[in-house]
């Protein structure tokens, strides 16, 4: 048990309180508020697995933008002033044992699995090699992954107007 | 010019005519005037096949072109081994010479059938049908292999069958079609049996390959048998297409045909590819499978000539003359005279569409009327027609000056020479009777047409000169029939540049026991098959031999073969009536054309007749009964089987429905709508199947 | 065990998952469907990028994980487009009442 591994529980614990906190809220607000808890606890795993772009990309675009999109999702859709912000839930005791089962599953496949783990190395800066490879290697995906934005700007903006005129 | 543009310019020249039939065929109806377009399109073909003449003749005056492409690949193939069919085309002299002839007449038959053939109410398919002719003509003569020459060569049995029959509403012209077919198809059951023995062992269709692996001995089966079995076979279709005895009885008949159609068709090109064929193959016929061809081309020409003699419509006597003259190139190629077959196709072909022209300028003129009793004097009221149609008629006579002089002239000296080599006397004896025969026939029905008084004067009144589209083809083909267009010197041709440059003979590739002693090289090589064409000395010499005689003794005959004409019919010094009257029997003979078509009648045709009754009787009485017994039969069975399937098999269809039915019911709760009970029912089956696996 | 390695990155990532299925199935509103999946999206980039420090991913591994959160984010802007026009036609985002999929 050294720092690194502190360091981990700590946001491993954060990550999956808030989680649990987000399915099982009732509360439609503090379970978006919890959902960014759990993003940020993501990120923090994200830093001690030496992939720091995509810590840092993981907070920028899930917090400041997904996050921020939902809960405006949830101010269009609610009235706030007359009706209490809060959702219902469906047969949540067998959903919760069929998932709880399959989670299980998921847990004992992954400790049965022999994965061949190459030891940890120092970690340098993977901003320079992903910037490389990025613009190198997967340039196609990437152009395509900027025309997907895009489009997906024009049809959610076309989507959310239809039916208003 | 490259050797390319030659070979797409010809291919243009075949498929151009194809798309002149295909826009008359649909659009024909619509369009009245389309059918400028056809004439347009053979024009352009025209010119087209002149430049590819003279690029030929005098850019690669030597050099074969080819051209071909792998049509099939069967790859191995079983029990045959390595099979490829390959299409291509083949330029060499002889087929842009033979191309230069069939467009020309066929454009010049293409303008004379605007005046002809006006009013008529099929206009524009009788275009159409010219159109398909000309492509399927040209695709016989540019072919380089038997399987293409063969497809083309059923292609302009099946034009012809379409232009005889073109009036069909009259009987005897749906008849005369009919018949051309199928004696047609008997001669061309020859030639497909003649093709496979040669792709049998060869395992191509192409001409060269198959003359350069004779020419390595290579027989098929090994036996030189069976190469004169191929090449008495292939000349098989030729007898059928060139109207050869015994299966000439078609051409007269196809005289039912429009008459530019007759000069094209029935006189210049199609019967000319049997000959064609015949120079084609050449190489490979054997010395027997030659004395064959001689002796079927000298009967022919001289049965024909004596039928000629009695024949009293136009167009007949010169069907019988078209018969006979084919006959000559026939026998021409049978005797080894290469060259001088092919020339007298050339000129022959332009004299006989001229004179077929002619006799159609005059039907015109009198109304239809073919008969030439009720002809005479027509040269006043045609004075065009009249000195076109004697032009030709010199030159088929064989006078000097003209082209048919110096082609027919070289085929006797031919046949004189091979009776000295070989002693087979009697084909040189045929050639120069039918030589007298065929001036005085032909003279007989100048005479009769167009000199002397009129017989009928009311038709003769009626007559009128063609207007200038009908002239001019006549013309032309007139000023072909003279000598100057193929050899500066109006006696012998030999020198000039037709037979001196541009068509020679090649040597034979069977192999030397095979052959005509005379047709033997001695001395230097003669491996070199091709190419190289040299001509066996002996044969030239002994040609050259009796150049002079046999000129002298042709002279004399036609001479003599006029004479008599002005005699009988000119001057009336001898009652023709009265030597008629005292050969009867002969005469009668001759009239009914040796009787050939009743002894088809009794023979093939009622053969067929009776064996087609019987077989019906068969028919109806053995296989209709064991239909019959067969339907009781079945009808039996049916009725167990309904009631099989009535119970048995309903039931079980009616149970399965009810079952599936009841597990529809069952399972249709499931289906709830939400999104969310799927995802479920996923990961509850993926928790389910990681246990089962 | 305690000593941190490979696995537990892959049972944080596995415990994050069976919470956004519970989240998907067990929930009435969309949005809160949504957030689920937001929450599988992220226990798969977990993953990913737990296999590029460790396993044979190398720099591969992040950056699948920067393309998922691209998708994510352009799957969010539609999915709260298409919320929004439910919520215009049906005056309520619980997917329990919409079940038109039936008929």
């Amino acid at each position: 048990m050294n720092l690194y591994d502190y360091i981990f529980y700590l946001f491993a614990l954060l990550t999956v309180v808030s989680a649990l906190v987000v399915v099982t809220s009732k509360n439609i607000v503090h379970a978006a508020f919890s959902l960014m808890f759990t993003l940020f606890g993501i990120s923090g795993l994200y830093v001690l697995l030496g992939a720091d772009f995509i810590a840092v990309v993981q907070i920028i675009v899930y917090i400041g933008g997904i996050l921020i999109l939902l809960l405006f999702g949830v101010m269009l859709t609610n009235k706030i002033t007359n009706v209490e912000i809060k959702t219902g839930t469906i047969k949540t005791i067998p959903m919760a044992i069929i998932t709880g089962v399959f989670g299980a599953l998921l847990i004992s496949i992954m400790y049965g699995t022999k994965w061949s783990s190459a030891p940890p190395d120092n970690m340098p800066s993977t901003l320079q090699i992903l910037g490389n490879t990025l613009l190198t290697e997967y340039v196609l995906i990437f152009e395509l992954l900027g025309m997907l934005l895009l489009v997906a700007l024009i049809g959610a903006a076309s989507i959310a107007r239809r039916g208003r005129e | 010019m490259a050797e390319i543009t030659l070979i797409n310019l010809s291919i243009l020249i075949l498929f151009l005519p194809l798309i002149g039939f295909a826009v008359l065929l649909f659009f024909g109806k619509k369009f009245p005037k389309l059918y400028m377009f056809e004439v347009g399109i053979i024009s352009l073909t025209f010119i087209l096949t002149l430049v590819v003449l003279y690029a030929k003749l005098f850019m690669f005056p030597h050099n074969e072109i080819m051209y071909s492409f792998t049509w099939i690949d069967f790859g191995n193939t079983p029990i045959v081994g390595d099979l490829k069919i390959e299409l291509g085309i083949e330029i060499n002299n002889i087929t842009v010479l033979m191309l230069f002839v069939v467009n020309l007449i066929s454009m010049l038959v293409h303008i004379f059938s605007i005046a002809y053939m006006k009013g008529d109410k099929r206009y524009n398919r009788y275009f159409a049908y010219l159109g398909i002719f000309t492509f399927s003509m040209l695709g016989i003569v540019i072919t380089h292999n038997l399987l293409m020459m063969y497809i083309f060569w059923e292609l302009v049995g099946l034009s012809s069958y379409l232009l005889i029959g073109f009036w069909y509403e009259k009987k005897s012209a749906s008849d005369a079609a009919k018949k051309a077919f199928l004696v047609n198809r008997v001669g061309d059951i020859g030639m497909f049996l003649g093709i496979l023995i040669l792709f049998t062992h060869y395992k191509t269709f192409t001409f060269d390959t198959i003359f350069y692996q004779i020419s390595n001995g290579n027989l098929p089966f090994d036996s030189s048998a069976w190469l004169t079995a191929a090449g008495i076979l292939i000349f098989m279709g030729a007898v059928g297409k060139s109207a050869q005895f015994p299966l000439h009885v078609w051409l007269p008949d196809a005289m039912e045909g429009p008459t530019p159609v007759s000069a094209l068709i029935h006189a210049a090109t199609m019967v000319a590819a049997g000959v064609y064929l015949c120079v084609k193959i050449f190489v490979l016929l054997t010395a027997d499978a030659m004395l064959t061809i001689a002796i079927f081309g000298a009967v022919t020409s001289f049965v024909a000539a004596t039928i000629a003699i009695t024949q009293n419509d136009i167009k007949k006597v010169l069907a019988y003359s078209t018969v006979s003259q084919l006959g000559y190139m026939v026998m021409s190629v049978g005797i080894g005279a290469y060259a001088f077959a092919f020339f007298h196709l050339v000129t022959h072909a332009f004299f006989k569409a001229c004179m077929f022209l002619g006799s159609g300028s005059v039907i015109h003129a009198m109304h239809h009327e073919q008969d030439i009793r009720q002809m005479g004097g027509l040269k006043k009221k045609l004075p065009i027609t009249y000195i076109t149609f004697l032009i030709s008629t010199l030159a088929i006579s064989g006078v000097p000056l003209t082209s048919g002089f110096l082609s027919k002239d070289g085929i006797l000296a031919g046949t004189w020479a091979f009776g000295n080599l070989t002693g087979h006397y009697l084909i040189p004896i045929l050639g120069f009777t039918v030589a007298l025969l065929t001036a005085f026939y032909m003279f007989r029905l100048v005479i009769l047409t167009f000199h002397g008084e009129p017989r009928n004067q009311e038709k003769f009144d009626h007559a009128h000169e063609s207007p200038a589209v009908m002239k001019a083809p006549l013309i032309i083909l007139s000023v072909l029939s003279i000598f100057v267009f193929y050899t500066p010197n109006p006696i012998s041709p030999d020198a000039g540049w037709f037979l001196g440059d541009w068509v020679k003979t090649p040597t034979t590739v069977t192999p030397e026991e095979t052959r005509f002693d005379f047709m033997i090289e001695h001395g230097e090589s003669h491996g070199d098959s091709h190419g190289e064409i040299v001509h066996s000395t002996k044969y030239t010499e002994e040609m050259h031999h009796v150049h002079y005689p046999a000129l002298g003794l042709s002279l004399l005959l036609a001479g003599l073969g006029i004479l008599f004409a002005f005699i009988l019919y000119q001057w009336r010094k001898i009652d023709p009536d009265k030597i008629t009257d005292k050969i009867k029997p002969l005469y009668n003979f001759s009239l009914n054309k040796w009787y050939v078509d009743e002894a088809y009648d009794k023979t093939a045709i009622g053969g067929t007749l009776s064996f087609s009754r019987f077989m019906s009787w068969f028919d109806a009485t053995i296989v209709d009964g064991i239909v019959n017994w067969s339907a009781y039969i079945t009808q039996g069975f049916s009725y167990l089987s309904g009631l099989f399937d009535k119970f048995v098999v309903d039931g079980l269809v009616n149970f399965w429905a009810f079952f599936s039915g009841v597990i529809g019911f069952s399972f249709k709760k499931l289906q709830t709508g939400r999104v969310q009970t799927y995802i479920v029912l996923v990961v509850f089956s993926i928790v389910v199947l990681f246990f089962i696996f | 065990m305690l000593e941190v390695g490979l696995n537990h990155f892959l049972i944080i990532s596995a415990i994050l998952f069976s919470l956004g299925i519970y989240g998907i199935v067990s929930r009435k509103n969309a949005i809160m469907v949504l957030m689920g999946v937001e929450l599988l999206l992220n226990a798969s980039n977990i993953n990913f990028v737990a296999f590029a420090r460790y396993g044979n991913l190398g720099i591969d591994g992040q950056i699948y994980a920067l393309f998922v959160i691209i998708l994510a984010a352009a799957e969010a802007a539609i999915a709260l487009a298409i919320v929004l026009n439910i919520y215009k036609t049906f005056s309520n985002v619980n997917i329990d009442e919409i079940d038109n999929l039936k008929e």
